[in-house]
């Protein structure tokens, strides 16, 4: 397998784009990241969705949105993983590179929500669970994670307020991004005082879901003096999986796919949880924030919150998280979060973040992007060259 | 919800069956092809009590379409007493009244209906175990 590398990232602001269709939103990330790898054009398009079926009444995505981006003939598929679906399209996109199968490639994550009415997105939203036993029984998405941030509180012994400092954190650091949904700090008693969705999530709990799209370019690193740009090299790229209810795992607190996942990634960059400078989790609730850092192995089980403080996880601390604000203070447009996180994290180690989140002198980034809670899980590894 | 879909887990929905493997006895709710425990193919039917214990549970505010006329409502997870873990509401029960650990028993009740003329469904809910 050949090294990959990254040559060109693009991104929409996730918004809610009402004047803008899906292949119009998809059609701008791409082509903002080929003018960033100043490319015409790439040999394949792997197209990261979750809801364009349900909410849009679109499939076929692939063909659609290469016809768009004027490279019509070309392979292009959509890759489908809930939440996760844009690192999941990453990883085809890295494999089709790294196999020799194709020399240049664009992940692109797309999602458009402001289609329908808030309330079939909450039933879009609810097909990333089991639909006969978990959806079916009235389990909206944010119920299910409400179900393992009441049991943590009660296993460990948390109150709703430790949630607080990574909610704040995330609002903080989006205040810097200018793509970010909600660029402005919240408060501990915003916090506190947020409207209940399911208790005991409530609204600053829950990531805002908007439209948007983020497209990265690939390349292998043997050809990278073919091509100008500010290369960033892709380490890892790997997926775990655990069940998809949760009432079919053994200790629903602890991700085993979350596990999977890193470890496989771990494995394959050589790398080690010292390694990582910054780390940008799939914070959809403040809940998976504390189970993500756990089963990735930078907390103890049942101990995240005890580390959830600024000095720890803020731009200058041990390990930086969410720097561009997460899907919290950024936005999470579903299917495209995690090509999202990839071009923060390219931004970083290009050193083009805005100077109050720039983590200065990171060297190594990790990203994970999760479908469903904890049921299909992608981590990357980036580092910086030269 | 669709016909089909609701006629094929009748037996789920009614009867809380399940699967049980012939080789290592593990039970299984939903039913199994393969036992997750031993990976045997050989399963058979079982029929669960439905007495359980509350794992952990939430109030749901913001429904889904088909369930806005519910809310506020309770959903959760069960531990079934034979082993496996079902997600289930709870019914006939406050939110103040619910206790992690507290112990349950299945029902039958409306889980869903597609408007005034449409199509009622009907399945499991768990309420507090009443003793007598």
């Amino acid at each position: 397998m050949r090294n990959v590398a990254i040559i060109g990232i693009g991104q929409t602001p996730v918004d809610e784009h009402w004047g803008t269709s899906l292949r119009a939103l998809a059609a701008k990330a791409v082509l903002s990241a080929l003018d960033d790898a100043n490319l015409p054009g790439v040999e394949a398009l792997y197209v990261g969705n979750m809801l364009s079926g349900i909410l849009t009444s679109q499939e076929n995505l692939g063909a659609l949105i290469a016809e768009t981006c004027g490279m019509p003939g070309i392979e292009a598929v959509k890759v489908e993983a809930a939440c996760g679906s844009a690192a999941a399209a990453f990883r085809q996109a890295v494999l089709a590179v790294a196999s020799g199968a194709v020399d240049s490639a664009t992940a692109v994550g797309v999602e458009k929500l402001t289609e329908m009415s808030g309330t079939a997105t909450t039933f879009g939203l609810a097909t990333a669970s089991d639909s006969d036993y978990e959806a079916a029984m009235g389990l909206s998405f944010v119920a299910i994670n409400a179900l393992l941030m009441r049991r943590y509180m009660h296993e460990y012994g948390w109150r709703k307020e430790d949630f607080a400092p990574f909610v704040m954190n995330a609002h903080r650091n989006a205040a810097h991004n200018p793509n970010a949904m909600f660029r402005k700090p919240i408060t501990a008693e915003q916090y506190a005082q947020a409207k209940v969705v399911a208790d005991p999530i409530n609204l600053l709990d829950s990531s805002p879901i908007g439209d948007g799209a983020a497209a990265v370019v690939v390349v292998a690193e043997e050809h990278l003096s073919r091509y100008g740009g500010r290369p960033v090299a892709v380490r890892a790229c790997e997926i775990g999986t655990d069940t998809i209810a949760l009432d079919n795992r053994k200790d629903p607190l602890w991700l085993e796919g979350v596990e999977r996942s890193t470890l496989k990634a771990f494995r394959s960059a050589g790398v080690r949880h010292q390694d990582i400078d910054f780390f940008e989790l799939h914070d959809a609730f403040s809940i998976m924030t504390a189970l993500s850092l756990e089963a990735s192995g930078f907390a103890e089980k049942g101990r995240a919150l005890k580390l959830a403080n600024e000095a720890y996880f803020g731009i200058g601390g041990k390990m930086p998280l969410m720097t561009f604000g997460g899907l919290k203070g950024r936005g999470h447009p579903v299917g495209a979060t995690g090509v999202y996180q990839i071009v923060e994290a390219c931004l970083q180690l290009r050193d083009q973040a805005p100077a109050a989140i720039h983590v200065s002198g990171a060297r190594r980034a990790m990203t994970q992007n999760i479908g469903g809670s904890g049921a299909n899980v992608v981590t990357t590894i980036l580092e910086r060259m030269g | 919800m669709d016909i089909p879909r609701s006629w094929r887990l009748r037996n789920q929905r009614y009867l809380l069956e399940g699967t049980r493997c012939s080789h290592c006895d593990q039970k299984h709710f939903p039913p199994v092809l393969i036992c997750p425990a031993c990976q045997s193919r050989e399963t058979a039917p079982f029929a669960f009590s439905g007495q359980g214990k509350l794992y952990s549970y939430s109030v749901v505010y913001q429904a889904p379409s088909q369930f806005e006329a519910f809310v506020p409502y309770i959903v959760a997870l069960v531990d079934l007493e034979e082993g496996p873990r079902i997600t289930a509401q709870l019914t006939d029960v406050s939110p103040e009244e619910v206790q992690i650990g507290m112990p349950l028993e299945k029902v039958i009740r409306k889980i869903s209906e597609e408007g005034e003329r449409g199509l009622i469904f009907y399945g499991y809910k768990f309420r507090p175990l009443v003793t007598y």
